[in-house]
């Protein structure tokens, strides 16, 4: 299978590699896919309490090469967005991003469902409302 | 020294011509043209000849009378012929057809077919060494048992069945034995006499011969099989075959054949040196690298192993430069894991990431070595960027999570 330049480039030189501490208070972390799909994707995001911006985000990911480039541009996009435009992020931009062909649309998918359990991880561990959070978003949409 | 790239460790899949077979062949494309069944004229001998010598070289490889050998397009269609054409010709003694589910597409499906027509056919597991035993041959035959058929040895494990005891339980109770021979014939010695094997498949492509020719062996003597042709038109090869034979093609496969009986201890003695070295190269580096299969009956120049945690299509783009198979090649288009590996008893998550290396006549002590140092790299950045892995070294049991649907 042909991979895009974009795919590549992520792939040989993934973006955010790594863990924050799942423990903090202002880590959220999600673990989206299962092994026997052949994809998993952990992905934390850190927030900074007083400005509900992302300061860091991180992920590892069992998958193949898009599964990998998508959860990699996910870091990348979410990075200083505030949580609301994190949220609102769609797994068909990541598609149009990286050029992924139908067979891997799974992969951008399952991206902005870690970005979605991430946040809502950091939501529940904060007594935020994220009923809220998913009203603003489809709002923006 | 950088051996030169892309690197071919796919063997298993096919093979490149060797050299001497082209040259073998290259007469009977432009001076010796003539069609093997032209039997007036001095173009149709030259041609016959070829073809003669040719059934001598395979019978000589495999044990048998050159009469037995019946040529094909290939094991495919050898599979067909044998697994259909014993299926019609003993359909009044009976319906039922032993095989096992870790075959290759081109047993299973002929097998399905019948199936569907409304034969009976039993699907055996295989060990979790990858073996079908013997014992499992003789509990699973009935009255009405034709025809077992089971590989020699597999094409993704490169597990060798137990053979010759399969062959005697099949004797013993009357039933045909059909093996598909194509990963060992040329690897390992092959006799169908002392195999007991009543019908044999081979292909001249996996052993550095051209593609599109192949050869059944059936059984003359002891007993004399009969098959219902699946090709009508002419008669060639005993009523068993059908068509023009593709002169040039049998010719490639007859001194193929000649070359691995000549060279057969030589070479295997040199790959499974190189295969050793590859897999203790691998494993010694990689603590959680699995070997697949039985460790001692296989092929001299296979291994699948397993690396537990990364993923097999990323890992086939971390190691790009070198051609590798993940699957078989006939199914490595879709995404599910191999069916092989699955049948062994081994987990989605493993059997999405096994590879098998298949080495051969090219392969060299630098490619090994430029493989071993790839493979353990990719491996190493793939676990750093595996979340499985993280779990698995903070002690959580990735088995007793739930994890969602997807």
């Amino acid at each position: 299978m042909a991979y895009s330049e974009k795919v590549l480039s992520h792939y040989e030189k993934p973006r955010n590699v790594g863990s924050l501490d799942k423990d903090a208070k202002n880590v959220g972390t999600g673990i989206v896919g299962a092994p026997e799909c052949g994809d998993v994707m952990k992905l934390q995001i850190q927030v900074d309490d007083a400005t509900g911006k992302i300061i860091d985000a991180k992920f590892k990911t069992f998958g193949c090469g898009s599964a990998i480039a998508s959860s990699s541009l996910a870091t990348e996009w979410i990075k200083g967005r505030t949580i609301d435009e994190a949220m609102a992020i769609k797994n068909t931009e990541i598609v149009q991003e990286l050029s992924l062909p139908p067979v891997k649309i799974h992969c951008s998918v399952l991206a902005e469902d870690a970005i979605k359990s991430a946040i809502h991880d950091y939501q529940e561990k904060n007594g935020l409302d994220h009923d809220h959070a998913e009203t603003s978003e489809h709002t923006q949409a | 020294m950088a051996p030169k790239l892309p690197i071919y460790m796919d063997h298993n899949a096919t093979t490149p011509v060797d050299p001497r077979v082209l040259e073998a062949m290259l007469p009977y494309f432009t001076e010796k043209f003539g069609n093997a069944a032209s039997r007036n004229h001095e173009f149709g001998w030259e041609a016959e000849d070829g073809v003669k010598l040719a059934r001598k070289q395979v019978g000589e490889l495999i044990g048998a009378d050159p009469k037995e050998i019946i040529w094909t397009s290939g094991s495919t269609e050898s599979n067909n012929l044998a697994i259909k054409g014993v299926a019609d010709m003993y359909k009044d003694k009976g319906r039922h057809i032993i095989t096992a589910v870790h075959e290759h597409k081109a047993t299973l499906d002929p097998c399905k077919r019948l199936a569907k027509m409304g034969y009976d056919v039993t699907w055996l597991e295989p060990r979790p060494d990858g073996l079908i035993y013997a014992d499992q041959v003789a509990e699973a035959i009935r009255e009405d048992t034709i025809l077992v058929t089971i590989m020699w040895a597999n094409n993704e494990l490169g597990t060798i069945n137990e053979l010759p005891e399969i062959g005697k339980v099949c004797k013993e109770k009357g039933v045909l034995l059909h093996t598909d021979a194509t990963q060992a014939v040329g690897k390992i010695p092959v006799d169908v006499n002392a195999a007991g094997v009543d019908l044999l498949s081979g292909s001249a492509h996996k052993i550095y011969g051209p593609k599109g020719a192949g050869f059944l062996y059936v059984r003359r003597r002891k007993p004399r099989v009969r098959l219902t042709p699946i090709i009508d038109g002419g008669g060639h090869e005993r009523g068993m075959r059908s068509g023009t034979l593709n002169v040039t093609g049998i010719v490639g496969l007859g001194k193929a054949c000649e070359l691995c009986r000549l060279e057969m201890v030589e070479e295997s003695t040199r790959l499974s040196g190189l295969r050793d070295r590859l897999e203790k190269g691998i494993t010694r580096q990689l603590e959680h690298a699995v070997v697949n299969g039985h460790p001692d009956r296989r092929l001299p120049q296979t291994t699948n192993i397993s690396f537990p945690y990364v993923e097999g299509e990323s890992m086939m783009m971390a190691i790009k430069e070198i051609a590798v198979s993940s699957g078989s090649a006939c199914t490595s288009a879709s995404l599910e894991p191999s069916y092989v590996l699955k049948a062994l008893g081994l987990g989605d998550e493993i059997a999405h990431s096994s590879i098998r290396f298949g080495l051969g006549r090219i392969t060299t002590e630098e490619e090994v070595d430029y493989t071993i140092d790839k493979v353990v790299t990719a491996v190493k950045k793939l676990l750093d960027l595996s979340p499985l892995y993280e779990m698995v070294l903070e002690g959580i049991d990735i088995n007793a999570i739930e994890w969602g649907a997807h």
